[in-house]
């Protein structure tokens, strides 16, 4: 079954949307969006050394190298509207406005967590923030968003759901499933493909038959488009087009968005080695999101070194403060063991936790 | 009061709590301008709109999601599945999505769904569309399981799953779907976890749920006339399974037999015995004894499949060994 | 290997047995199977059967000798085997073992251990199988080890009639009742058709309120079993008759009216279910099938061995049976199942020249019946003085479950079988 491997399409090519004027707001939307790729890349640097430490366990996804589809696609939903992703979830959860500390505190598996210590890494969660969670299985999530996005329909509402997963979630049936019932029910929906080019070791020219993940999107005559995941404006830009088709038309988006991964898949490979070249990492490294802004904001004159230092210094120490809330909060008391599997409510009584039952 | 089939015991459910509640709606294969496979849904499209009662296409894994999904912002989905045979696509949704969720999300989102459709054997189906899955079902925390024998008990437990905030895994039967029994007209619900003693007898205690509960009720009726007054109990939910009913049965018997549609192997029965072995140790004279499906894949010639499966004969048997009368 | 011979309990309530008769002597081949001796317990002599083989090497008790249950009796070993070791640990012998031989003595502990096999005593009459888990613990099922406990019972001097010798529940309410009377009366496991060989046999009566208060207040009143008596006479001239008449028919038929009193009573008794009926504190058993125990006088006591299904049989039988079981009965003979199981019990005194008297109550049975001398008494009859032949019996009722007009309406239909005989031939 070898197959030869096509070249690897060049970053560059992905399609830029035209210009828009400039105002002032995108200066500051340039601002703010450079502080939240910064402060993801320092909350992952710091991850890795607390895995590292052994206050981290199990499987961890880092985002390094992915910040600017987070920061650029959330950065245009409402408020009201869903996110759900996979287990590379912390850049997104961090966009999304969960709290550093509480994050910090779900990998080092303390009570103040978001998820109070049972998700972990893969499973962060905040109803307020109507994240839906980081999920497990490749694809498993997909028709979750299908539903919820069929819930919005149902109410009548004009919220979207926005959905992460990897480029290799697309070889699942689960896609496929979920995708055909969006497009076929008209769902507000936007199925966001972080294509990093790597399912774990395997690229997506050895498990996938069409390189261009955006023409999956045809079999469900699906309004699809392909983005520069290194450019968080051209991803904030794209996203809200897709959103615009989701709102009012109730049109579902299969958005491929390239990106790449500047680490290993998770805490135990290396960046490069056997996949995939140093050179190809080093090539790609060239295109870091977060240099990419800050080239453009120089450009526009919008860049001072006074400026950097200063929301990096404020970004270490939010993360400095995360790490140290998530150390200095206790273990789950071991009551909590059996909590929260059952509510023992029913539609009658409202919600409340309990716990479990045989 | 009035007699209903098993099937229309259901429908009545159904709709009774999609008048109750705007947030319950039916999805699934067929339920819809079909009527339902099995005619569970009649009427419920015309009655409620296709946003309420959706076809799906054949996509069992799709729309366990979706409707795990929709639970997730607050709708009360209802996923029938043609059959639970089908349902082993869906599996991942039902177990790494509903059943978790609550859990892995430090109590945050609790998923409140029923997932139900025919479990097990009709007639001459061969080895893929006869299978019992309740075992796995039950095996899984974060879910309950409900296995009603009877109109009366299925109406009643439907309205309680489709209240309940927790995934709840609703097995029906094919073969029980024309079964007639009476079902009063005026409200009610029956609790999930609660056993229930459908026959008072102080010889032997005879375990058993869903459709074997008819199969164990034959059972006893043959052992009356040998002068053996068995006590049958109906677990009606699997999980959280009512082991306190069945211990306290056990300890006026001192002997039990549990009665299965599934395989032997990491049974429900194996379950109902532990709990009996913990709760009744001192109190047992004889080993509690298991009826259930021959080890195999349900074999299609109609005489290899009724000596396959559990019946009535082969539970009195088994109730006359632990009686010591073999 | 050795096996050591020991006292074994051969009956449900005995602790001692005394050794009647060696059937084998010291140097004599023993095979496995092969009788030893006859043993005498409380109620019967049994035979001890060897479960080892080799060649008898001691015998340690003597001919008339009382043992305690679990004491050596003798040592079954190879020829040259060296037994010292188990000699040494038994208690001086009453006859010395005169061909012990005298070789160095190995070490105790490895000449205990190798005495792995035991002799398991059998009664004469056929038991279901023993403990298939050689001399240890007996096999028993959870609920009858606690009932034992509770009940103050050791599992190993029971029998267990369930699959492999199993001690069921059945065994240890048998071997309650065998202890709570002193004489054997219990539902025991027969071995033909033990109670709950068919549980179509007896049902269980769950008490109602008013039950339980008669049964509470007259036990407070009247000791444990609060019990009272009814006394009637019986006109026996039909049934002088119709013993007359069978006797003439040749000695087959010879019955005496012992035998007649036994028919009518067990027939009574299957139209009574609530008299045959056992007390189980909690309920009331009543039977299907009547087992009738007949109270036997030996030497140093009294017996019960029972005529079962008494209702169902026919005279000749009865008698044929009563003359057998009490005659075995006198000579010890008796095995467990022969005296176990009675629903009800009946006694008689009559040979003795008694007129009347009171028996008592074997729990957990609710009635019994003594009758005294039959004998040509006057009455009046439709106004003139006649003489009849009658006979005087007592009923003792147990009150918590038999009330006085229950009881009363049983001798009703007691006297219209005993005067009307021809009912207990058709």
């Amino acid at each position: 079954m070898a197959r030869t491997r096509p070249p690897l399409p060049a970053p560059a090519e992905a399609s830029t949307p035209a210009k828009k004027p400039e105002s002032s707001d995108d200066a500051a939307l340039r601002l703010s969006l450079l502080r939240e790729m910064l402060l993801m890349r320092r909350f992952e640097e710091r991850t890795a050394e607390a895995y590292a430490l052994g206050k981290i366990g199990g499987f961890c996804h880092l985002y390094i190298g992915q910040e600017a589809v987070g920061a650029g696609a959330i950065s245009a939903l409402r408020p009201d509207d869903y996110v759900i992703t996979s287990y590379r979830d912390h850049g997104q959860a961090l966009a999304r406005g969960l709290s550093p500390r509480s994050i910090m505190a779900e990998l080092f598996g303390r009570v103040d967590g978001v998820s109070k210590g049972k998700g972990g890494s893969m499973h962060l969660f905040d109803r307020n923030l109507n994240f839906l969670g980081g999920h497990g299985i490749v694809a498993g999530h997909i028709p979750l968003a299908t539903g919820v996005a069929f819930a919005i329909k149902y109410r009548g509402g004009d919220q979207v759901c926005l959905c992460f997963f990897g480029e290799a979630a697309v070889n699942n049936g689960a896609f496929h499933e979920a995708l055909n019932m969006a497009a076929l029910w008209q769902l507000p929906v936007i199925y966001l493909v972080e294509n990093n080019r790597y399912g774990m070791g395997t690229a997506l020219e050895r498990a996938s038959s069409v390189n261009d993940i955006a023409e999956r999107a045809c079999s469900y005559d699906m309004p699809n488009e392909v983005v520069d995941g290194q450019d968080v404006i051209a991803v904030r830009e794209a996203t809200q087009r897709a959103i615009a088709r989701a709102r009012g038309e109730n049109t579902p988006t299969l958005l491929e968005v390239r990106t790449y991964r500047f680490m290993g898949h998770s805490m135990s490979d290396a960046a490069s080695g056997t996949y995939r070249s140093k050179e190809e990492v080093d090539e790609y490294m060239k295109r870091d999101p977060i240099t990419l802004l800050r080239a453009q904001m120089e450009q526009r004159g919008e860049w001072s070194d006074e400026k950097m230092a200063a929301i990096d210094a404020e970004v270490r120490a939010t993360v400095e403060d995360a790490w140290n809330f998530a150390d200095e909060s206790p273990e789950p008391s071991l009551d909590a063991l059996t909590e929260d599997v059952y509510v023992d409510t029913t539609s009658d009584t409202g919600t409340s936790a309990s716990t479990g039952e045989r | 009061m009035a007699i209903v089939t098993y099937r229309d015991a259901l429908n009545q459910a159904l709709r009774e709590e999609m008048q109750r509640d705007d947030r319950v709606f039916l999805m699934g294969e067929e339920v819809g301008i079909y009527q339902g496979a099995y005619k569970v849904s009649k009427g419920l499209l015309q009655e409620f709109g296709e946003m309420r009662v959706v076809d799906t296409p054949i996509t069992e894994l799709g729309f366990a999601g979706v409707g795990v999904g929709a639970a997730m912002v607050g709708l009360r989905p209802v996923i029938e599945f043609m059959t639970w045979n089908f349902a082993l696509l869906a599996l991942d949704q039902v177990v790494n999505s509903a059943a978790k969720m609550l859990s892995m999300s430090g109590g945050q989102f609790n998923i409140p769904i029923v997932f139900r459709g025919p479990n097990g054997a009709a007639l001459q189906l061969s080895a893929q569309h006869s299978q019992a899955w309740e075992s796995w079902l039950a095996h899984i925390p974060g879910l309950k399981v409900v296995a009603p024998g009877t109109p009366y008990d299925a109406k009643g437990l439907l309205k309680s799953a489709i209240r309940d905030d927790n995934p709840v895994m609703f097995l029906e039967g094919e073969m029980l779907y024309n079964v007639k029994g009476e079902v009063p007209e005026s409200e009610y619900t029956i609790p999930l976890g609660k056993a229930q003693v459908k026959r008072e007898g102080d010889h032997v205690t005879i375990v058993s749920y869903g459709k074997m509960i008819n199969v164990a009720q034959q059972a006893a009726d043959l052992l009356a006339k040998d002068g053996i007054r068995a006590e049958v109990i109906d677990l009606l939910t699997l999980r959280p399974l009512d082991s306190e009913t069945v211990a306290e049965s056990v300890r006026k018997t001192n002997r039990a037999v549990v009665v299965e549609e599934g395989w032997e192997v990491c049974g429900i029965g194996a379950q109902v015995v532990d709990y009996v072995q913990r709760d009744c140790f001192d109190d047992l004279d004889a080993p509690v004894l298991r009826v259930h499906q021959v080890d195999v894949p349900m074999p299609y010639a109609k005489n290899l499949e009724r000596a396959a499966k559990p019946d009535a004969q082969k539970t009195v048997a088994a109730v006359r060994q632990v009686l010591y009368l073999e | 290997m050795a096996t050591k011979v020991t006292m074994e309990a051969l009956s449900p309530t005995m602790e001692e047995g005394r050794l009647v008769k060696w059937l084998k002597a010291e140097g004599d081949a023993i095979a496995k199977g092969d009788v030893l001796a006859e043993v005498e317990t409380d109620k019967a002599v049994m035979e001890l059967v060897a479960r080892g083989a080799g060649v008898l090497r001691a015998r340690l008790a003597a001919e008339g000798d009382t043992r305690p249950v679990g004491e050596l009796l003798a040592v079954i070993a190879e020829k040259d085997e060296n037994i010292d070791a188990i000699l040494k640990k038994a208690p001086a012998p009453a006859v010395p073992a005169s061909s012990a031989p005298s070789a160095p003595s190995a070490p105790s502990a490895s000449s205990a251990s190798s005495a792995s096999s035991t002799v398991v005593p059998q009664p004469t009459a056929s038991t279901p199988p023993s403990h298939p888990n050689g001399g240890g613990r007996a096999r028993s099922s959870p609920l009858a080890r606690r009932l034992a406990s509770s009940r103050g019972l050791d599992l190993g001097t029971l029998q267990g009639t369930g699959p492999g010798g199993r001690i069921i529940r059945l065994d240890i309410d048998a071997a309650a009742s065998t202890e709570l009377s002193g004489a054997p009366t219990a539902a025991a496991a027969r071995t033909a058709a033990p109670v709950m060989r068919a549980a179509g046999d007896s049902e269980d009566i769950p008490l109602t309120q008013i039950r339980k208060t008669i049964a509470r207040r007259l036990a407070e009143s009247n000791g444990p079993i609060p019990t009272f008596f009814l006394t009637a006479d019986f006109d026996l001239t039909s049934v002088r008759e119709l013993r007359a008449q069978m006797i003439a028919m040749g000695d087959e038929f010879k019955v005496s009216y012992n035998d007649i009193l036994i028919k009518a009573i067990a027939t009574a008794l299957s139209q009574h279910p609530e008299v045959n009926a056992h007390w189980l504190g909690d309920s009331i058993r009543r039977h299907h099938r009547v087992h009738l125990g007949m109270a036997v006088a030996v030497d140093d006591g009294l017996i019960t061995p029972i005529i079962a299904d008494a209702d169902t049989k026919r005279i000749s039988e009865i008698a044929r049976e009563s003359r057998e079981l009490a005659k075995r009965a006198r000579e010890r003979k008796l095995a467990p199942e022969e005296y176990t199981g009675a629903t009800c019990t009946v006694s008689n005194l009559g040979m003795f020249g008694i007129d009347e008297f009171t028996a008592i109550i074997n729990p957990p049975e609710v009635a019994i019946f003594a009758g005294g001398a039959g004998g040509d008494v006057p009455v009046v009859l439709d106004g003139t003085l006649a003489v009849r032949t009658r006979v005087r019996i007592t009923m003792s009722c147990d009150h918590r479950a038999v009330d006085g007009a229950m009881g009363a309406r049983f001798m009703q239909t007691l006297r219209r079988l005993i005067e009307n005989p021809l009912m207990l031939v058709f």
